[in-house]
């Protein structure tokens, strides 16, 4: 298959690793692998997923610019889609493993836990960018304008953080680690805008 | 006092085999679907399915006792795999993970303050107090619950032999505090060590009772051995486990969840489906291996029991 660029096989590599945690957790259900609450275990799961897939498709404009590797902006919207992916999941299992299709007690949720609320809105904030993430929808808006449509993703991921940090009960570690890489490669963006010479885009290949 | 036979699970509460039999269709028809989408990739088992042998110590000369439920029970394995023990980290398989390094032999419980017979009780002293089964729901506040057979006996027992004073009006209980022997108190989640609290007449309550087993065998680890607090109809964590120290006392104490977030969690901290948590909907639980959640009961159920205990109280203010 000498027909397929190089570029495309690391790309089905990619989009390969990106379904792992998705099919853990498919083969957990058959194999009783999803411990006592399996409800939660996907919940949990899913999340921490979509949040870790959201790191990554920011991490892939700083990265670019910092090491050159220009080609990599080839990667970024599969993987903002895999974090939608798994931020539908997430929502799935709420909706329909959690709570079965209950409105009533879905929309108390979302209304009366702050952690929830957090969440839908990062949620909701993600969707225009699924729907506009294809080659047509970037023609059709004009890059400049997709551009700052996307610049949402930011909002997004600070929710998705908050929602996190919300609903732990005492041992804050974990959403702190994500806390933290947001705040390192939203940084990244404030230091671009403010003109940092350490930030300025290198002499890209691509 | 007036000991009344509460009723057992009303028909209303078991989930009727046909809803039951559909949410299981649904479970596998999802699944294979998602099977479908993932499988070509992800055949290769990446779960572990360990089932240790189980070697625990058999408790002997117990006796059935008053108050079970007649629900199926949840599984040793879950109960034993999917807990809080924040002594032994925050994940719920971390207590059986990290809690192989707790000695529960030599133990003693230390009985102190307001009583008149001061002492330390041997846990050799203990288990020969008069043993039952009790078989209890547990209502974790994360909603989520179980069924367990725990081997016990009434904590009432225990406070008569002390001879509490008249001064003493609530029953504080310290939970061990050594970091060498669990690992989670290396890190200042909560207050170490974990303190738990009980008002007198709470306490003296027949299903009130110091658990030392589960399934007929010597507590394990994992769950608060050797010697822990029951108290059916509160949110788990006011069970204290692996206890080595009781207090009588004149006022309040205070509580280890109570001090970290005590918007959160009240003294009381009653199973109450009608008080809203900012974290989870008491109203329903998830019974572990149910698909379904169900209503949560008023004081889990033992409504009979121990709503007189709490007549002419704003329970939305004292939660």
């Amino acid at each position: 298959m000498a027909w397929i660029k190089p570029f495309t096989w690391i790309k089905l590599l990619v989009f390969a690793l990106s379904l792992i945690p998705a099919g853990r957790l498919v083969v957990g259900l058959f194999t009783g692998g999803l411990g006592a609450n399996p409800v939660e275990f996907i919940t949990h799961t899913t999340g921490t997923f979509a949040l870790v897939f959201l790191m990554i498709t920011l991490a892939v404009t700083p990265l670019r610019r910092l090491t050159g590797y220009g080609s990599l902006i080839r990667l970024r919207r599969m993987l903002g889609l895999f974090a939608f992916f798994y931020t539908v999941l997430h929502l799935s299992t709420f909706v329909v493993l959690d709570h079965f299709f209950d409105p009533a007690a879905i929309l108390q949720d979302v209304f009366k836990r702050p952690y929830i609320t957090a969440g839908s809105v990062g949620f909701l904030l993600m969707v225009p960018l699924a729907a506009t993430s294809t080659a047509g929808m970037i023609r059709r808006l004009g890059g400049r304008r997709w551009q700052q449509l996307h610049r949402l993703v930011y909002f997004s991921a600070i929710a998705g953080v908050v929602h996190f940090l919300w609903l732990v009960k005492a041992d804050l570690r974990e959403p702190l680690i994500f806390a933290g890489v947001l705040a390192v490669l939203l940084s990244y963006r404030i230091a671009v805008w403010r003109n940092a010479p350490w930030a300025k885009k290198r002499a890209g290949r691509t | 006092m007036l000991i009344r036979k509460p009723d057992d699970i009303k028909s209303s509460e078991i989930t009727d085999k046909k809803r039951y039999l559909n949410r299981r269709r649904f479970i596998q028809a999802a699944g294979l679907g998602a099977a479908g989408i993932g499988s070509g990739l992800l055949l290769p088992a990446m779960f572990g399915n360990m089932d240790e042998a189980h070697a625990a110590k058999k408790l002997e000369g117990f006796t059935k006792g008053k108050f079970g439920t007649d629900e199926p029970q949840t599984p040793l394995k879950d109960i034993t795999s999917y807990n809080n023990f924040y002594e032994f980290g925050t994940d719920k398989g971390d207590p059986k993970r990290h809690s192989g390094s707790l000695k529960t032999r030599p133990w003693t419980v230390e009985v102190e303050g307001e009583v008149n017979k001061p002492r330390t009780f041997d846990i050799e002293e203990l288990l020969k107090m008069p043993l039952e089964e009790r078989v209890y729901r547990l209502r974790c506040v994360e909603a989520w619950s179980m069924v367990i057979p725990w081997i016990g006996f009434e904590l009432s027992h225990l406070i008569k032999a002390v001879e509490p004073t008249n001064n003493a009006k609530y029953i504080q209980f310290v939970t061990l505090f050594d970091p060498e022997q669990m690992p989670g108190q290396r890190r200042g989640i909560l207050d170490w060590p974990y303190v738990e609290g009980l008002r007198m007449d709470e306490a003296m309550n027949p299903l009130t009772i110091m658990g030392v087993g589960l399934y007929g065998e010597v507590m394990p680890n994992q769950n608060g051995a050797p010697i822990r607090l029951v108290v059916p109809w509160k949110y788990g964590f006011k069970s204290a486990k692996s206890i080595v120290k009781i207090r009588f006392v004149e006022e309040e104490p205070p509580t280890a969840w109570n001090m970290a977030a005590p918007q959160e969690y009240g003294f009381y901290s009653n199973v109450n489906p009608t008080v809203n948590h900012p974290r989870w909907s008491q109203a329903s639980e998830r019974r572990i291996g149910d698909f379904f959640r169900r209503k949560t009961l008023m004081f889990n159920g033992y409504e009979e029991q121990v709503a007189h205990l709490y007549k002419g109280m704003d329970l939305k203010k004292l939660y």
